[in-house]
């Protein structure tokens, strides 16, 4: 394997180590803050999956939300820091391709969104444990939707000039995105309307095939879910590698 | 053999500011070479180019016949560059820092020459150091360290001790010295004209994006004929030569001659009018002199 596309790899994971209280531990906490509330609230008051407890099938949304949140957040801000400190010369002076580069900020994007995912679940099964019928459809989905957060924040990363400006990426298009996904609800308790928007959000996709692994229930064919995913990220992919390739803002 | 650095009818153009225009400059492998220029003059400009962080408009740029767009893995592998600016990633130490540019540069294992370059750069003592704690002139140090550490046969300086210290400014050049012995190519950028003079072969001088000045540091110091001659005398400095006077500096008057054969004409004049030199000393001409009569001439 390529040298340079392993150092780089190397360093973005080091990155995260080295912060790893505002990188790992506070995306756990913040998840299971969400868990403790909402659990406490709707525990005795709502049922999504029949036989299902309300906390056990919140888990796997919130440990999705989770993976792709800090996914983005990954690339995006080592991007920017990068960009703004000006470090981001080093790597530029380097004899490193655009898809070594595209490469190796998705895999660690996927390495952080993992770690947090794998660490909210494990906070989780205190408060429930819920099923796990199908976990290579779980892994498999958390890596797809990783690595395509992980992609997305690349383009925010190169796109962003400030830090209000990939804030503005986050919560208007990221945040919203995860929210309006099904995290917290199935879509079939939506009005039709929000049903059918939702089939718009690839977030859906990600979160209804996420929990498909656990349960073996979901509100779309997980085939369908892996494909749009896959088209999802093989579509970001595209444009990201395009983006790096023009040395758009890297470059000048 | 290529030349270390190629650049053919290179253009690039920022908005309305054109900042290279047609810059044709070729420098062979192992030179000591000084690019001086005003503020915006295209040094900068040219030096991204050469390194990839920008793409000409027009034109063609190599480093040891490796095109900077085509073979641009090859040509970045040559070449070693020290930026201008005093960046710095702040999660690292500074071996961790040239253990990573190492990488990047494809050396898995490469530290026995950090070893090195942190002895040579004084930085052996800050090497588990983070580099946020390390003052302005270390860091510099360690910009200089990770330019280098993939051995690159050619290496840019862009403005290297700008705001740094004497101390480490020699033991900088007394670095880049031995590197240049020992062949590699150096490429310097600076604003302190007295360093490119005693330090550089040959200098090319940039003004708004063209170069207006290529030759040798001596030919150049040669084309500012003449010499500046400080003297005292035991009288008023005689009419005949008022036109070569350029200053009075308390008793003294300070002269300007075209040439060194014009110092028998005038001290024959002196003797004609009855005068005794009482103190003289003569002024080489500086590049700085040089500089500014080609960059204000241009």
């Amino acid at each position: 394997m390529k040298t340079s596309f392993v150092t780089l790899f190397y360093k973005e994971v080091l990155r995260v180590q080295k912060v790893a209280f505002q990188t790992l531990l506070s995306p756990i906490l913040t998840a299971v803050l969400y868990l403790l509330i909402f659990s406490h609230v709707l525990e005795q008051h709502v049922e999504v999956y029949p036989g299902v407890r309300y906390t056990a099938f919140l888990i796997p949304g919130l440990v999705m939300m989770s993976v792709l949140q800090n996914a983005f957040a990954n690339s995006s801000s080592s991007l920017i820091q990068s960009k703004i400190t000006g470090n981001l010369v080093f790597v530029l002076l380097a004899p490193i391709s655009y898809w070594e580069f595209f490469a190796a900020y998705v895999l660690a994007a996927v390495v952080r969104g993992l770690v947090v995912g794998a660490g909210v679940y494990l906070a989780a099964l205190y408060f429930a444990q819920p099923a796990m019928d199908h976990p290579l459809w779980a892994l498999l989905f958390a890596i797809l939707g990783s690595a395509l957060l992980g992609s997305m924040g690349v383009v925010a990363g190169i796109w962003a000039e400030k830090f209000d400006q990939l804030a503005s990426f986050q919560n208007f298009i990221i945040m919203p995105l995860t929210f309006l996904s099904g995290v917290f609800y199935s879509i079939h308790s939506l009005p039709a309307f929000w049903q059918d928007l939702s089939r718009f959000n690839p977030f859906f996709y990600m979160i209804d095939g996420f929990r498909y692994g656990f349960f073996g229930v979901s509100d779309i064919s997980p085939w369908f879910s892996l494909a749009v995913v896959a088209a999802c990220f093989a579509a970001m992919a595209g444009f990201t590698l395009a983006l790096l390739r023009s040395g758009y803002k890297l470059r000048f | 053999m290529f030349p270390a650095v190629d650049v053919r009818q290179v253009s690039k153009r920022y908005g309305s500011l054109q900042a290279l225009d047609g810059v044709d400059l070729r420098i062979e492998a192992g030179e000591f070479f000084g690019l001086l220029g005003p503020n915006g003059a295209g040094k900068t400009t040219l030096i991204n180019l050469l390194s990839g962080l920008a793409r000409a408009d027009s034109g063609q740029l190599s480093i040891l016949g490796r095109d900077v767009a085509a073979q641009y893995r090859d040509s970045r592998r040559l070449l070693g560059v020290v930026p201008q600016e005093l960046v710095f990633d702040p999660f690292f130490t500074v071996r961790e820092t040239l253990r990573l540019q190492s990488g990047y540069f494809g050396l898995r294992h490469n530290d026995a020459w950090i070893d090195e370059l942190m002895h040579h750069l004084d930085l052996t003592d800050k090497a588990d150091t983070n580099m946020r704690r390390l003052s302005g002139g270390m860091k510099r140090r360690v910009l200089v360290a990770q330019a280098l550490v993939h051995k690159p046969p050619v290496i840019v300086l862009d403005e290297p001790t700008a705001g740094v210290d004497v101390e480490l400014r020699q033991i900088m050049w007394r670095f880049i010295q031995r590197l240049n012995r020992e062949g590699h190519t150096v490429l310097l950028t600076t604003h302190y004209l007295e360093e490119a003079e005693a330090l550089c072969g040959r200098i090319a001088m940039l003004k708004r994006g063209r170069i207006v000045a290529l030759d040798s540091t001596q030919n150049l110091l040669n084309s500012a004929a003449g010499c500046r001659v400080r003297m005292r005398l035991s009288g008023e400095l005689p009419a005949v030569l008022a036109p070569h006077m350029i200053e009075r500096v308390g008793e003294d008057y300070l002269l300007a001659l075209s040439s060194y054969p014009a110092l028998e004409t005038m001290l024959m004049q002196l003797r004609e009018a009855g005068l005794t030199v009482l103190e003289m000393s003569l002024q080489q001409p500086d590049l700085e002199e040089v500089f500014l009569r080609v960059v204000g001439k241009a």
